[in-house]
């Protein structure tokens, strides 16, 4: 299982690199949101995959019976898809704040206009 | 003496840096007696070592120390034995002249405060080095020299000659201090302790140690460029463009002793072997030579001295190789009788040219007996001590020296060469600027009280060691040679040795530096010409090397920090590859497929899926279908969370993955069209490094499944989740209560970003020219 969830990361980590490294920044921002997808399942495949079910205890019980799936990984994704997703937003909303400013989506025109 | 008792060394030492501090206030409240309240730190310190004197003498050593850094073993220790005595009392005696000297050298300039702090930081510094005990407390003393070198060549910062000669000391000496550090580390390792009184006694476990050479060429190179050595010794004569009572105190008579001190410290430790001999007394008698013959083209008055105390600091180093007890003993001596003669040169030499209008070459100077008389006598003084005419303590030294020499026919050779530069220089400096008659158009008159007493003082020393040669033998030179020999010696000096073959070559010595001083002037034409050779010297080796240096890191940040994104992102990226790829081959490459569990059809399926939705974001070259795809990747991952037992997970990003996917969707409504701007070559270069990624990435990952952890903080979190917190979903009552302020930094980060989003919503650009 561990191989096909490694070979769908580096998949991912590959497409989100590619398309960062465009010139329009819409694109860019698809490849930020391939590269935490990615970096969110390397965190759940690292962690161990066990399914041993969900890590909630049922009505009544007081312990585990059988040792149910790791819950820190799962802690720690939840709060990265939330804090990716505001830098998506964020940086969506920058981006069309600067096309409306300057007229072009393309960083090497951005970086001529610097000068 | 009892109230003495009080008073330890890390007081006496931190006095020092507290007068430093305060100088520039001392200076804003008396400018005019600054020099006079400040003289009393390294005065306490003076008297505080003499009255150590009978006690060390007697073999006790002075120990103190407290515990610093426990666990690191860093403590603050300090020891007095006979050659820390010997040194400390050099440093801080001359420390107090200096002081006092400065006070009249900056009489009424503004900036006489700060140079009062650099100096006595120096000071405590430089004590610091000859005082501790712990080897990485003397290389943070050693280090703090450099550093207060560095602000006093550059005092004058106005002039971009002294900021030059400031930088290439400091980046000369704080080279070497890095070679000395990996040399000090590999001794306290050899030796088993930092502690340098018990390394010393541990000799045959560091000279029998596989890494002997690598620490004995480190620490060597170490001392070397801080005792300006071959080929170091470039930076010296440069760094006279400090202030004058900082090449007197610095660049004289202390900091450039520190290379030579910690060699004699080391020498029971690393000493007694040939490749000690050979690499000491080889470097040490080019060093003496080269400096002796370089002086004798010089005409500016302080280079003229800079280079004869290459030359001097370089005999040292020779006699501390050959590490007889004959040489050692000479060896303690000259340290003495060069401290006391050749301070006492530099600040005559900076009277003259402080009272002279800033007249530095002693070609232009001459008569200046009748307005300098006092200084007159002082440096005609000094000078005979330094060629080393009887009865002075020079010459005392030199028979010393001579006499150690007595197997070594070679080096008496050398030894009547340097000695006969040693009195022209003498000579040059004690005699020339005052006899004959006065230039015309030159003026000068006596220096004032401050800048006379340390000349007489040092001046009139070298007389009254030379009478009292015997008791300060015993007292003062005994002690430091011993401690340098580690055995026991004993220290006879004699002013008149009575009529043998030492004397006559001492003699010989005086009769040809006398008659080569009266032929002056070709020598100066034949040095000269050897002047060409600097320009292929180690001094040009060091510029080219800076310029090198400037030159590659100009380029390096024109091709790495472009300023485009991509450029960006590619260097980070292929680095990363690099160095995890290179770390990953290390440590052995791929492990196995040991600890997987076996592929079910529908994780086979999903990963199939997400593999061909990625290449359709990448590829596609409709904006819609592109975000379409990465909605298509974004379900798929929250159909594996459900898969293994995340159903929060899976939750959270279906519904994160909907708002992102009608985010964008509403977003390119006002963007237009991608175009494909790059050329087919970046694109195939950018494929490869982002495949390079992708194999590094999964490697990695399967990698990763090997490691193990042996008790999961996650089980903490199973077994204590309902126990203590009464929650029965474990990520959950992770997130709101134990990781509770992770999750308020997670809604701080949030809430800014909706801030922002929402600012530069509504942000309305001006129009330009409007008001």
């Amino acid at each position: 299982m561990e191989v096909v969830l490694a070979i769908v990361i580096g998949v991912l980590y590959a497409g989100g690199v590619y398309l960062m490294m465009r010139r329009n920044l819409i694109q860019l921002i698809i490849g930020l949101g391939l590269l935490s997808h990615g970096a969110n399942l390397l965190i759940f495949t690292a962690g161990g995959l066990r399914q041993g079910g969900a890590p909630i205890l049922a009505e009544g019980e007081k312990a585990f019976a059988t040792t149910p799936a790791d819950p820190l990984p799962q802690a720690l994704i939840l709060t990265a898809i939330v804090i990716s997703f505001a830098v998506t937003a964020f940086a969506l909303v920058l981006f069309l704040r600067t096309y409306k400013t300057v007229g072009t989506d393309d960083v090497d025109d951005l970086k001529e206009m610097q000068k | 003496m009892r109230g003495l008792q009080l008073f330890s060394m890390w007081i006496l030492l931190a006095i020092c840096f507290i007068a430093a501090l305060s100088a520039p206030f001392v200076h804003r409240i008396i400018p005019k007696y600054t020099g006079a309240a400040l003289v009393s730190a390294p005065l306490a310190m003076v008297v505080w070592l003499l009255s150590k004197i009978p006690e060390v003498g007697n073999g006790h050593a002075i120990t103190q120390s407290f515990q610093w850094v426990e666990k690191l073993g860093l403590e603050v220790a300090f020891r007095l034995d006979g050659l820390s005595l010997l040194f400390a009392l050099i440093i801080s005696g001359i420390g107090a002249l200096v002081v006092l000297y400065t006070q009249g050298y900056f009489k009424g300039h503004p900036q006489q405060g700060r140079f009062m702090m650099y100096i006595i930081a120096f000071m405590g510094s430089m004590l610091g080095v000859v005082l501790a005990d712990h080897i990485l407390l003397v290389f943070i003393f050693w280090e703090l020299t450099s550093f207060t070198s560095y602000l006093l060549i550059g005092f004058n910062h106005e002039s971009a000659d002294a900021r030059n000669a400031a930088l290439q000391a400091m980046l000369v000496t704080v080279l070497g201090g890095l070679f000395l550090m990996a040399g000090l580390v590999l001794m306290g390792d050899a030796a088993g302790t930092w502690r340098l009184s018990e390394i010393v006694q541990r000799g045959h476990e560091i000279t029998e140690h596989k890494n002997y050479l690598a620490i004995l060429i480190l620490v060597c190179i170490g001392a070397f460029t801080k005792s300006a050595q071959f080929p170091f010794h470039f930076w010296l004569p440069n760094a006279m463009q400090a202030p004058t009572p900082a090449s007197a105190y610095l660049h004289s008579s202390t900091m450039v002793k520190a290379g030579v001190y910690l060699l004699a410290r080391l020498h029971p430790a690393l000493g007694h072997t040939e490749e000690w001999t050979l690499i000491l007394t080889t470097i040490g008698t080019i060093t003496f030579l080269l400096g002796a013959i370089m002086a004798l083209g010089q005409h500016v008055l302080k280079r003229l001295l800079a280079y004869t105390t290459v030359s001097a600091l370089g005999a040292m180093v020779m006699l501390l190789g050959i590490g007889t007890k004959y040489t050692i003993k000479a060896m303690a001596a000259f340290v003495l009788a060069h401290a006391f003669y050749k301070a006492t040169l530099f600040m005559v030499a900076g009277g003259i040219t402080h009272e002279t209008g800033g007249e530095t070459s002693i070609d232009k100077l001459g008569g200046l007996r009748k307005a300098m008389p006092i200084s007159f006598g002082c440096a005609l003084l000094a000078g005979l001590s330094m060629g080393g005419f009887p009865p002075f303590f020079g010459f005392v030294a030199k028979e010393t020296w001579l006499h150690a020499l007595g197997d070594y026919p070679l080096l008496i050779v050398a030894t009547v060469v340097g000695g006969a530069a040693y009195v022209l220089v003498g000579f040059s400096t004690g005699w020339k600027p005052f006899m004959g008659k006065m230039p015309e158009g030159l003026h000068a008159h006596e220096v004032p009280l401050t800048m006379r007493l340390g000349p007489i003082v040092l001046g009139l020393g070298g007389l009254v060691l030379a009478v009292f040669c015997g008791p300060v033998g015993h007292a003062l030179v005994q002690p430091a040679a011993i401690a340098i020999y580690a055995k026991e010696l004993e220290v006879h000096l004699h002013l008149w040795p009575g009529v043998n073959i030492y004397f006559v070559i001492s003699i010989v010595t005086l009769v040809i530096g006398t008659v080569c001083y009266l032929a002056r002037a070709h020598f100066v034409k034949g040095a000269g010409k050897l002047s060409l050779l600097v320009r292929f010297g180690p001094d040009a080796v060091y510029q080219a090397a800076l310029n090198g240096v400037l030159k590659f890191a100009a380029w390096h940040t024109r091709k790495l920090q472009t300023g485009i994104l991509r450029d960006y992102i590619r260097v980070t990226v292929v680095t990363t590859v690099l160095l995890v790829g290179a770390a990953f081959v290390r440590s052995g490459g791929f492990q196995g497929w040991e600890n997987l569990s076996p592929i079910s059809l529908r994780v086979a399926l999903f990963g199939i899926l997400m593999i061909s939705a990625t290449f359709a974001t990448v590829h596609s070259k409709s904006r819609l279908r592109s975000i379409l795809s990465l909605g298509v990747v974004g379900f798929c991952m929250a159909l594996l969370f459900t898969f293994f037992g995340a159903p929060d997970l899976a939750m959270t990003q279906l519904v994160i993955e909907t708002l992102t996917v009608i985010l964008l969707a509403l977003a390119f409504y006002h963007l237009p069209t991608f175009r494909h701007g790059s050329t087919k070559r970046t694109r195939v270069i950018d494929i490869i490094i982002s495949i390079s990624v992708g194999v590094i990435v999964t490697l990695l990952v399967l990698a990763a499944l090997h490691v193990q952890t042996p008790t999961p903080v996650s089980d903490y979190y199973l077994d204590h989740s309902y126990k203590d917190a009464h929650g029965r979903n474990v990520v959950n009552v992770i997130l709101v209560d134990f990781r509770a302020l992770d999750t308020l930094g997670e809604i701080t980060v949030l809430t800014i970003a909706a801030l922002g989003a929402f600012a530069l919503l509504k942000l309305k650009p001006k129009k330009e020219g409007a008001e």
